[in-house]
């Protein structure tokens, strides 16, 4: 019911089949279950054609942004004379979200080959797969799939036999969360600190090394490949709700919840099954309270919401949130809604680069409020403190992480108001303090 | 009046005398096999400087830390100046800028953790580490623990990591085993 456990029949397994067989992380293994067909027929295919199927595909970006991924493929202009990188964005660092890992730890040659086809398909030579410093088994897995693929000839300068050249190497970070944010993993990658970077010009223009590059996720660089063996219209089927919205997606299940896992569903799955039923529900004598369904930096959604959405892009927006990364953070009534958004402030507070005024700021302060409402030493103004704090947080910054660190809070104190004023009254009719007055 | 005191002091750390107070001499780290090692890593990129993590992360693994001639060194090797690359190392937290203890061990205290418990997890181990602190050293050198931003695990809460080894699922009773296999 999503690994580690057995898989629930109602799970529609595309990307995650192999998770836990571990014949399936070396190249024969990988091979025995229809590895690197995908690769050898796109070899054979003209790149703008395998871009096309990809578009056709609807499959769009699941690191968090949603974009379509064929449009952002198309952005990369055929012989401008200019090399073009691929860079695999491995830094799965968004708290809630542990999908990536398990698609390394497990099937590494299905990045391997989603790499290959995507450099390919982009015009490019070379792919640089991005792996946060903390993730030493991914780690390892990648490292051995990369240097077994260099053997067999599957990389390299001749990939397959084709003539074509395609490099792929695996890039160790070293501790940033900021550095899953593209301008700030090229930057880290060419070897400075990941300060996010101004956008225009994109990546598409001048990315990684000053030259036109795209950046995908580890996911969907791995589902081109069962697109283009299977077809767009074989992807575009499995979509249960929005027509915008098609394929698999994976989803990472964590906290006060029976079974945590990394399960796969179809677009659109109704998402009050997927807690109860896949997942298995509350912890015993315990009852959920509060959802956030992709990553901390997506709105918290109430039970009310959560239960009425249908699980894709569209259908978390619908519900007050975004189905973001796909980490799915489950809160339940022992705890704290107070002390859950204060520590996911301390985590973004610590994240920060500190490039953006609002964003060194404001992270820090946010922390400091939310955590002094948490030790019962909070004011009535506080509150809207931190909403304008929030409000100068969001939309003033070089990337996003100013703006993610405002959207738990603002959507914390909107639908769960009532645990932070019960504080804040605690101290008002605290007996020491009523004393002193 | 007393001038208000201070607090934090001005002076950035003496990574430096570090050395001094105790530890070996520094030996040039990229010579023989090493050195061709980071050649090897150089000829992925199409710009010296895009081998500077990679640098870093193999003296990490042959001094157990970075120290300030090791960034001198890596400098020399990429063509790069010993504060560009200080400038760097600062800003990634898992170079470790001082000497830490044989077991450096990290906690997962991030939400989706700390939810689940991690904050007993870190008690357990400041406890039967001797540490009594977070990033302090045990008195006999051997560890180190520290809490950590999201270690990408969540579904296994909670999730932690000695040196290089990463474990699943540690629950505060299972700590003095844990620990109990390091010795």
């Amino acid at each position: 019911m999503g690994f580690p456990h057995l898989p629930h029949p109602r799970e529609t397994q595309v990307i995650s089949k192999y998770f836990g067989d571990a014949e399936a992380r070396t190249l024969d293994g990988w091979k025995k279950r229809g590895g690197y067909k995908a690769l050898e027929k796109a070899l054979g295919m003209q790149p703008a054609d395998i871009v096309n199927i990809v578009k056709e595909s609807g499959l769009r970006g699941r690191g968090g942004a949603g974009f379509p991924t064929g449009l952002k493929w198309s952005f990369m202009k055929p012989g401008d004379g200019k090399p073009h990188y691929l860079c695999c964005n491995a830094d799965e660092s968004e708290p809630g979200t542990f999908k990536d890992r398990e698609c390394m730890r497990w099937t590494p040659h299905a990045l391997v080959e989603g790499c290959a086809i995507g450099a390919y398909a982009i015009g490019a030579e070379t792919a640089y797969i991005y792996i946060r410093g903390e993730f030493t088994e991914p780690l390892y897995w990648m490292e051995q799939a990369v240097q077994e693929a260099y053997k067999a000839g599957i990389i390299g300068k001749n990939a397959m036999g084709s003539g074509k050249r395609v490099d792929v190497h695996v890039h160790k970070g070293a501790g940033a969360y900021i550095c899953g944010e593209e301008t700030a993993l090229m930057n880290s990658l060419e070897g400075r600190r990941g300060n996010p970077r101004i956008k225009p010009p994109f990546p598409a223009v001048s990315g990684v090394f000053g030259m036109p590059t795209t950046i995908n996720n580890v996911e969907t660089l791995i589902a081109s490949a069962p697109i283009l063996l299977n077809g767009a219209d074989w992807y575009k089927k499995m979509c249960l709700s929005n027509p915008k919205s098609t394929g698999t997606k994976l989803f990472s299940v964590c906290g006060n919840v029976q079974r945590p896992g990394t399960y796969e569903v179809q677009m659109g799955f109704p998402f009050k099954e997927f807690l109860y039923d896949l997942c298995g529900g509350p912890l015993h004598g315990r009852k959920f309270k509060a959802v956030i369904p992709g990553g901390v930096s997506v709105p918290i959604q109430t039970m009310e919401e959560a239960e009425a959405t249908l699980m894709d892009y569209e259908g978390f927006v619908a519900q007050g949130s975004m189905l973001g990364s796909g980490g799915v953070i489950v809160i339940d009534d022992a705890q704290p809604m107070v002390t859950v958004i204060a520590r996911i402030a301390r985590f973004f507070a610590h994240e920060s680069c500190a490039q953006c005024t609002q964003c060194r700021e404001g992270t820090a302060w946010t922390t400091k409020i939310l955590e002094r409402i948490r030790d019962g030493e909070g004011t009535v103004e506080d509150l809207d403190t931190l909403l304008d704090i929030a409000e100068q947080m969001t939309g003033k910054t070089i990337c996003v992480l100013s703006d993610s660190c405002a959207v738990p809070v603002v959507s914390g104190i909107k639908k769960f108001r009532n645990e932070f004023e019960a504080l804040i009254q605690g101290r008002r009719f605290h007996p020491v303090a009523a004393a002193v007055a | 009046m007393n001038p208000p005191e201070l607090v934090g002091g001005l002076e950035s750390p003496d990574y430096a005398s570090h050395d001094s107070a105790g530890h070996a001499p520094y030996a040039p780290v990229f010579t023989g096999e090493v050195k061709r090692e980071l050649d090897e890593l150089v000829k992925r990129y199409p710009q010296k400087m895009a081998a500077l993590l990679p640098a870093l992360w193999i003296v990490q693994r042959e001094r157990g830390w970075v120290p300030e001639e090791g960034m001198v060194e890596v400098a020399e090797q990429l063509e790069l100046t010993p504060a560009y690359v200080k400038g760097v190392v600062t800003f990634y937290t898992m170079y470790h800028q001082h000497p830490v203890g044989k077991y450096f061990i990290q906690v997962c205290t991030t939400s989706p953790c700390g939810i689940c418990g991690a904050e007993d997890v870190v008690k357990a181990f400041l406890r039967h580490t001797n540490t009594g602190e977070l990033g302090v050293t045990s008195p006999d050198g051997k560890f180190t623990v520290i809490e950590v931003e999201c270690l990408g695990a969540c579904g296994f809460a909670t999730p932690i990591m000695i040196n290089e080894k990463f474990i699943e699922s540690v629950t505060p009773d299972r700590v003095p085993d844990i620990l109990a296999e390091l010795a």
